[in-house]
């Protein structure tokens, strides 16, 4: 029942743009009597000048982000943090993704597919990775983007929130998945083959 | 708060950088990445027109304001600060309902205009107001029932058994945004600025 519910809901996914792009200037035309070309070109103008001024924002974050990624330093990070989360039972697989999803949605996206293509689509760690993915965002990005397209400087307790909203979303996808799907195959004892994993991210 | 981790980021990288003998490939993610930030920007001008050129028409016919007052139990409860009838309210429930039914590309121009709207409503233009985290921290927190297509993609048949677990973690995760972000805009530390006092 969930496997027609999900491809349902993806070919659903397909037509909503399209039927936005068709059933709002047809409201507009139709039953307002809107011009609707002169205000969608209106409206448009907008798009250059919001764009642009995001830019600094975006160069601050994201240079940053790439530096601290090529350093070397998140691999240093998790080789530290291993024995612990061996210890508490988060998979050490999973944790370059929650580490990057906050900063870059291309590099988890990245680390995503590398972690399925080594364990396979079935396996828990795919599983939790691809339910991690899904469930949190790239708050460092949205920051920026968001407050810098308006000039907000002090974003306050909106980073501390994000990034917990972020951490629930980890926590409850390693959690939920291993109530789910978990077998006790998950990466206990499997440390030699861990640090190989986690040398071959160096990029 | 974002101070301290910006410069945390670049003074640990050139640091280790330095010591694992990384210190080009550091340097050359600064600069690529210093051009990536704006072809993202260059990338975003196109989808920014379309999406705002179709809000402009649905904000003229009066659509927005029909959505808004539908949902205004929920709105009220979220953006106490933020008038019922206020533009913001409509751009903020479309800039959600995108992202709830996974169009990322349309959801991004639909929250800067938010962010716009609720800039207006604004004191000190630098200072996030309440409305403006509560509306971000919801934002980070990924409210979706329907999984991104690259997952689809990439899980292929499996995505089916992640949905219920996608779905569960993020509204955990939406949850914990909301009530955190409640918690901590009543905290000194995070309060909104009276006369320009220096908060980060």
């Amino acid at each position: 029942m969930i496997d027609s519910f999900v491809i349902f809901t993806n070919q659903i996914s397909r037509y909503i743009i399209p039927f936005l792009l068709v059933s709002i200037p047809f409201y507009g035309l139709f039953f307002k009597k809107i011009k609707v070309y002169e205000l969608f070109v209106e409206g448009a103008k907008d798009g250059f000048t919001i764009a642009v001024r995001i830019i600094p924002y975006l160069v601050a974050i994201l240079v940053a982000i790439g530096m601290f990624r090529a350093s070397g330093a998140l691999n240093i990070l998790l080789i530290w943090l291993t024995p612990f989360l061996n210890f508490v039972g988060f998979p050490p697989e999973n944790l370059p993704l929650a580490l990057m999803r906050p900063l870059s949605g291309s590099g988890s996206l990245g680390l995503l597919t590398d972690l399925i293509d080594q364990h396979g689509q079935d396996s828990l760690i795919s599983k939790i990775g691809a339910t991690m993915y899904g469930s949190t965002e790239t708050t460092f990005y949205v920051l920026a983007v968001y407050f810098g397209s308006v000039g907000i400087k002090k974003s306050r307790h909106a980073l501390i929130s994000g990034l917990l909203a972020d951490l629930a979303g980890i926590i409850a996808a390693v959690f939920l998945c291993q109530i789910l799907f978990g077998d006790s195959t998950i990466s206990q004892g499997n440390h030699k083959k861990q640090m190989t994993y986690f040398q071959g991210l160096k990029k | 708060m974002l101070n301290y981790i910006w410069f945390g980021m670049i003074f640990i990288s050139v640091i280790v950088g330095t010591i694992t003998g990384n210190i080009d490939a550091v340097t050359q993610a600064a600069i690529d990445m210093s051009k990536t930030a704006v072809d993202i920007a260059i990338s975003l001008i196109g989808i920014m027109a379309l999406w705002l050129g179709i809000m402009k028409i649905a904000e003229q016919s009066g659509l927005i304001k029909i959505i808004a007052k539908g949902l205004r139990p929920i709105t009220l409860k979220l953006f106490p600060e933020v008038p019922p009838d206020h533009p913001a309210i409509g751009s903020i429930i479309l800039n959600m309902a995108a992202n709830i039914l996974g169009l990322g590309n349309a959801a991004t121009p639909l929250g800067l205009k938010a962010m716009e709207e609720l800039q207006e409503l604004n004191e000190n233009k630098e200072i996030a107001t309440n409305a403006m985290c509560t509306f971000l921290a919801i934002n980070t927190s990924s409210v979706q029932i329907i999984l991104p297509a690259t997952v689809v993609a990439l899980m292929g048949a499996t995505a089916n058994q992640i949905f219920i677990t996608t779905i569960l973690a993020t509204g955990f995760s939406t949850m914990v945004a909301i009530i955190s972000v409640k918690f901590f805009e009543k905290m000194k530390r995070f309060s909104y600025p009276q006369k320009g006092k220096n908060h980060d």
